[in-house]
């Protein structure tokens, strides 16, 4: 599978996120520039994490727009495989692609550390490769992490089981309700998550458990 | 047109800001003080006055988290 990695001015995680594509076997991995609108063919997408355009006005409102977003977007729709991360989750919230919003943490401070989150769904397309409850020691680094979501549209959430991560008994870094940790749209093809499952993807960092995220898609994507 | 466009976050999400400059005041000496929410003021030059609704609910704005107030200043 040819993943494309987007880059806005402000990334700061896309050449982990590439090296974390291209660890899974038979998968490569290609940036894409925020003001090119073309794809170039790839098969999945990964927002990163980072500062998207400074994270002016507010994280990811001014990244939704760029050129890229809207072919983002329009692939989306058609089924394509979409992976935002931290503030790619923030971009893709923005752009209507995944319920909810991301707001400051309730400590007002920057995170940076390790915690455990939980697989709510072990499903295609995004963790496949994980065992329902399973628990993945994955990075957390940011300071607009708290999840929220309006009461009926958090019920709803559940309803669909578009709940796919939480973060595990006593590591809710940010205040996030219900625990979320990741999201994904109705349709299943879109992900965000406040973690950094690009930065766990070697035993050297402390856990490659990331990598089942990148590996569940390349096997969903056959 | 001058204008101006004041953002808060929606009532009844919790707003740390909020919660830490209310806290700061009375450490200062200044008693008596509630309900702080910090927000944004967005000031801006426009043309045509009638699209300022849109360009909150495009860009200015994220109504699911933040409520605002659209201020025309004919004088300016």
């Amino acid at each position: 599978m040819r993943f494309g990695v987007i880059r806005f001015p402000g990334s700061c995680d896309e050449t982990d996120a590439v090296q974390a594509c291209e660890r899974v076997p038979g998968c490569s991995a290609t940036l894409l520039w925020h003001g090119d609108a073309d794809l170039h063919g790839v098969e999945a997408v990964v927002v990163p994490g980072g500062f998207s355009y400074g994270d002016y006005l507010r994280v990811g409102a001014i990244a939704r727009f760029s050129p890229v977003m809207e072919s983002v977007i329009r692939f989306s729709r058609e089924g394509g495989l979409v992976l935002g991360i931290c503030n790619g989750f923030q971009v893709l919230c923005e752009a209507g692609l995944l319920p909810g919003a991301l707001l400051p943490n309730t400590g007002l401070r920057f995170l940076c550390r390790q915690i455990d989150v939980e697989v709510v769904r072990a499903s295609m397309p995004f963790t496949a490769d994980c065992a329902a409850g399973e628990r993945l020691s994955i990075p957390v680094k940011h300071t607009t992490g708290r999840f929220y979501a309006p009461p009926d549209e958090l019920q709803s959430l559940h309803a669909h089981g578009q709940i796919v991560l939480k973060y595990a008994g006593g590591h809710n870094p940010n205040g996030s309700l219900h625990d979320i940790a990741g999201v994904r749209n109705e349709a299943g093809n879109v992900l965000g998550l406040m973690p950094h499952p690009e930065h766990a993807v070697d035993p050297l960092c402390g856990s490659a458990d990331g990598l089942k995220i990148f590996l569940s898609m390349a096997h969903a994507h056959g | 047109m001058r204008a101006r466009v004041l953002v808060r976050p929606k009532a009844g999400i919790l707003d740390p800001q909020g919660v830490a400059v209310e806290r700061a005041l009375p450490a200062l000496g200044f008693e008596g003080v509630a309900n702080v929410h910090v927000g944004r003021l967005i000031e801006l030059d426009v043309e045509d006055p009638s699209q300022l609704r849109e360009m909150c609910e495009k860009l200015l704005v994220n109504p699911l988290i933040e409520d605002y107030e659209i201020l025309e200043d004919a004088s300016a």
